[in-house]
């Protein structure tokens, strides 16, 4: 029997605009200009914030933060493609899927800051919290697509996870649910190229993480995640895909960190000053900017005037944050179950009583350095 | 040299990659970073990278690996980053690492260290901060290992670098940078099983691991100055196999106990020590046995952790109670 082959596989790759802004106009997507404007609003917004929260922790406003910096564009991108009625799962680098769907901005700085409050997204926000546990959650987008499906809905699930992810059990669990069911499910990967440490090469030896979609048999896509149009367009397209039946995509946004890992991060032990230069020439809203303002849908006076706003809405979050009156000790107790049990109640009830007895009704919350 | 945890645990590894050629040690940033807390740093730089290494960031891969790099001889000594990520990993440590001795009747073993911090106080994200020993003590076939200082630090992990089965050695965060003390240079093995007297006393057993040693120590301070009680504090230091001669004897001789933990109260160390109590001293005691510990719900994020943790006062207040009985 001769060697034959029996299978062939591709990776394609999307790119819409290069890094001098210019873009191929027939991949352009269908937005108009005001939509077009909002993609530019969300993604000033998002770097504001994060610059600000790099601030507010280094003096110790809030605690341990994880910017974005140079990744508004897959955050951005990919929710704008999302509708109201679908669902996200995000890790902890996405808060700008959280302002873009409408999730107020005081509730990440909350969280961040150590407020449990925060984590509540707000009514009829499909917005699923943080997880802090790496590549944990794609499982149960897959499973809210399962619900979808079930309840024959016209909805997406979307569950988001780093490269660093890609490595987990659970990612590879439910890549394979997600092909088996034939899940209404968009699986995104923020390719940065670090999982702290660890880069993108020595956390796989695959070319790619898109095709890792191959052996699951669903479709894997890799979308220059610098590019806001690539991966608002990736994302449309996956999400029509699979409302109309057709199954789950999996997208790697190739993207980088420009930042330290975290507040709590030296990126400077094992990255060069070079590598970051290379990838802010790469910049996602540099590259936006220059092509809606060649197409006259942006102008510098208007740039100023989103910029001015962008920092007025940023700082209103922060007044909220700290303006709020803080937790009360019940707040511990009083959502770990539907019905407190007697045994806990009973737990809560002691202890009240032994703080306003020993007074230091609320001990000090001051904040400390943090940790990754 | 006067040395914190993080110091006295790097050279504890250093010597022993020193001494025992089949060591490695490895896990998600170790290498080129040194640990995200830095308990391995300059190992690879020193050892090399085929001696120190990082993984892909997979806790179940960490310690999978490290069961099959044991089982053939090597010596794994494994970082997982923290202990609120180690649930990925619980299956290959329940359904194997600590039962390969038992399943292959003696045949095979799985000499692995996984080293991880615990407990909270130092204001980390969501996950960082739990205190889970019960999880591991719980499970037949490992040790389970919790140092206070960092001379035990030291001790305990070429101990535990030197066993034959699997241990868990819990390093508790808070206690990493809280302080310094002059550890001996060289190598040196405390063993495993034996809990130690950090003070003796004739009227009352304070039982203590961990990051609440601290908080005991505090409380000590408060007591010795407003009453003229003589407190005996008992660090367990090891939390599997526990050293059950060492607290039958002091609450034999002070007939009074409370213990402290972190961790939440329902089926924590603190349940099994006062059963253990209940069974074989029952006729020493002069007052109930109390626990001082975190509670039932999840540990909460920063602002409010200190609420959870069991502080001194609290422990003073509960001796205050026993010693009145
Ligand atoms: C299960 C688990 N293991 C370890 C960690 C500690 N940790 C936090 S973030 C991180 C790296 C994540 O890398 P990646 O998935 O690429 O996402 P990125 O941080 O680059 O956005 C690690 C190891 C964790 N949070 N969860």
């Amino acid at each position: 029997m001769p060697l034959t082959q029996i299978a062939q596989f591709g990776v394609n790759r999307l790119s819409i605009l290069d890094e001098n802004g210019k873009a191929d106009e027939k991949l352009l997507p269908p937005l108009t200009p005001p939509q077009l404007i909002a993609l530019y609003i969300h993604m000033l917004q998002l770097r504001i914030f994060d610059d600000k929260a790099l601030k507010l922790q280094r003096q110790g406003r809030i605690g341990t933060y994880a910017s974005s910096l140079g990744q508004e564009a897959c955050t951005v991108g990919s929710a704008f493609a999302l509708k109201n009625q679908d669902w996200t799962f995000p890790a902890f680098r996405e808060h700008g899927v959280f302002f873009t769907r409408g999730v107020e901005m005081v509730k990440t700085l909350q969280y961040w800051g150590g407020d449990e409050r925060g984590s509540d997204p707000g009514e009829g926000q499909n917005c699923f919290p943080v997880s802090i546990p790496v590549g944990s959650q794609p499982l149960h987008a897959v499973g809210c697509a399962l619900g979808m499906k079930y309840k024959k809905r016209d909805a997406v699930a979307v569950g988001y996870m780093g490269d660093g992810g890609t490595s987990e059990g659970e990612f590879h669990e439910a890549m394979n649910a997600a092909g088996v069911f034939n899940a209404p499910v968009i699986l995104i990967c923020q390719n940065n190229q670090y999982a702290i440490s660890v880069a993108r090469k020595n956390q796989t030896a695959a070319q790619t993480l898109a095709q890792k979609a191959i052996a699951y048999g669903i479709e894997g896509l890799q979308v220059d995640g610098n590019d806001v149009l690539a991966c608002y367009l990736a994302t449309s397209i996956a999400r029509e895909k699979a409302i109309s039946g057709k199954g789950p995509t999996f997208l790697e946004f190739e993207t980088y960190r420009i930042g330290d890992h975290t507040t709590a991060d030296d990126s400077t032990r094992y990255r060069t000053k070079e590598e970051i230069a290379a990838w802010r020439a790469k910049d996602p809203i540099a590259r936006f900017e220059t092509f809606l303002l060649a197409k006259g849908i942006l102008s510098p006076s208007l740039i100023d005037q989103i910029k001015q706003e962008a920092v007025a809405k940023v700082e209103k979050a922060v007044q909220a944050y700290e303006t709020m009156p803080p937790q009360k000790i019940e707040d511990l107790f009083d959502h770990m179950y539907a019905i407190t049990p007697k045994d806990l109640a009973e737990q809560k009830r002691a202890y009240v009583g032994f703080r306003q007895t020993h007074g230091k009704e609320n001990q000090p919350d001051t904040i400390g350095p943090g940790f990754p | 040299m006067k040395v914190n945890m993080i110091q006295a645990l790097n050279q504890a590894m250093d010597l022993e990659l020193q001494s025992n050629p089949d060591l490695v040690v490895y896990g998600e940033d170790v290498g080129k970073d040194g640990g995200v807390f830095r308990v391995t740093d300059g190992l690879q730089a020193k050892h090399g990278s085929h001696r120190v290494f990082d993984t892909p960031l997979a806790e179940a891969g960490i310690i999978g690996l490290g069961i099959g790099m044991a089982a053939y001889g090597l010596h794994p000594v494994a970082e997982v980053q923290f202990s609120g990520f180690m649930y990925p990993g619980l299956n290959q440590l329940i359904s194997h690492a600590s039962r390969i001795r038992n399943r292959s009747r003696g045949r095979f073993s799985c000499p692995l260290v996984v080293r991880t911090p615990c407990s909270g106080g130092v204001k980390a994200p969501e996950h960082h901060s739990e205190s889970s020993e019960a999880y591991y003590i719980h499970t037949p076939g490992l040790k389970v290992v919790m140092p206070s200082t960092p001379t035990d630090a030291k001790g305990l992990l070429t101990s535990s670098m030197r066993e034959k089965d699997p241990v868990i050695f819990l390093e508790p965060l808070r206690l990493y940078r809280a302080f310094k003390e002059e550890v001996p240079e060289e190598q040196y093995a405390t063993p495993l099983g034996e809990a130690f007297i950090r003070q003796p006393g004739e009227d009352i057993t304070l039982i203590t691991w961990g990051t609440m040693t601290l908080a005991c120590k505090e409380a000590l301070e408060t007591i010795s100055q407003n009453e003229k009680w003589s407190i005996e504090l008992i660090d367990l230091r090891t939390l599997s196999p526990i050293d059950w001669d060492i607290i039958h004897k002091s609450v034999r001789k002070t007939g009074r106990c409370v213990i402290a933990q972190e961790a939440p109260q329902t089926l924590g160390l603190a349940s099994e020590v006062m059963a253990r109590i209940l069974e074989n001293d029952l006729l020493s005691l002069e007052a109930p046995v109390r626990r001082v510990t975190g509670f039932d719900t999840i540990m909460p994020l920063l602002k409010n952790e200190e609420h959870f943790i069991p502080h001194a006062d609290r422990i003073y207040a509960a001796i205050q109670d026993v010693m009145r009985f």
